[in-house]
């Protein structure tokens, strides 16, 4: 939907913003959807932010158990810690000493939307989607992200139904800190696995 | 990375839905992507084409997307597995470990067995 209440300098619509506004007014003006359901769409969207992954993530680390499942079934143990992920059939990595995974859909941009909420722009560029899969220390490196040799990278490519999110390491020094201290220092990036999380 | 062995009867992480075709492939098999260019929407990466890598897991059966994209059920769902590639065997050139990989979702009417390690 085009930007309301962005007062400033005038800009004209772009192709598609005129593209969206066309075909929003004629499927109105056909009955086929009203403006409150699409505003709804669009609320319930812009709801769903990298907190909630970041939820899951702090829960995992906080309970071992609740990791097992998580790494068994994404989408099983989500729903069971009442976060709901209509739709989303979730594979969960999990970063260890030895291995470090990072998330890519080379095809288009699937993202786990439902944990993570709309992907980054770079996430969806040609340049992240052709590069990660053939070059993937030197993309991680350019994002800030240096993996020692001693570790070996698993890229995910995800092509089909499934979505990815990655487990990172749990950070020295965080003993004892409840999960919402600990989901503080999970940023979405660390979950696509171009970054680690905030140190403690 | 869990262990497999060969030959175990693979178990779908999402069973599906739907009727769906039976699965071929088990945990750990070695199998190859089918080289072909079909016309149509093709969830299957050009780059991964032709290579060949290991079952990494079953994740369930789905409709058929070439299907689905020509206003078609899709039916019976087809099962779907991630499979690992070593990067060196998919890029000549790799610069990186050589037990870095790729895990790819691949649909199993684009893999056929591979017989040669």
């Amino acid at each position: 939907m085009a930007q309301g209440g962005d007062l400033g300098e005038y800009r004209p619509l772009t192709y598609f913003q005129l593209m969206e506004i066309s075909l929003r007014e004629l499927l109105v003006e056909k009955g086929v959807v009203t403006e409150q359901a699409i505003g709804d769409a669009v609320a319930d969207m812009r709801a769903r932010t990298p907190e909630r992954g970041a939820r899951v993530v702090a829960r995992a680390w906080a309970d071992p158990a609740f990791k097992a499942r998580l790494l068994e079934n994404g989408t099983r143990a989500c729903e069971e810690y009442g976060v709901d992920v209509p739709g989303l059939r979730l594979v969960v990595v999990e970063n260890t000493p030895a291995v470090h995974n990072v998330i890519v859909c080379t095809l288009c941009s699937c993202y786990p939307r439902m944990l993570l909420g709309i992907p980054p722009d770079w996430y969806k560029s040609g340049n992240y989607r052709s590069r990660v899969v053939r070059e993937p220390r030197v993309v991680l490196a350019e994002l800030g992200t240096r993996i020692p040799d001693s570790v070996r990278i698993r890229v995910h490519d995800s092509t089909a139904d499934m979505r990815y999110l990655v487990l990172p390491m749990r950070p020295a020094g965080t003993e004892g800190w409840s999960e919402e201290r600990l989901a503080a220092l999970v940023t979405r990036d660390c979950m696509i696995g171009v970054a680690l999380p905030r140190s403690a | 990375m869990q262990q497999v062995s060969a030959g175990a009867a693979p178990r779908p992480q999402y069973p599906t839905d739907h009727p769906a075709a039976p699965a071929r492939f088990a945990v750990g098999q070695r199998v190859r992507v089918r080289k072909a260019a079909p016309l149509g929407h093709v969830r299957t990466p050009r780059y991964i084409r032709g290579c060949r890598g290991t079952i990494e897991r079953l994740c369930g059966a789905f409709p058929n997307p070439e299907e689905l994209a020509q206003q078609r059920s899709g039916l019976p769902a087809q099962p779907l597995y991630r499979v690992r590639f070593l990067q060196r065997e998919v890029w000549p050139d790799y610069r990186g470990r050589s037990d870095d990989v790729v895990e790819i979702e691949i649909f199993q009417h684009w893999l056929e067995e591979e017989r040669r390690r």
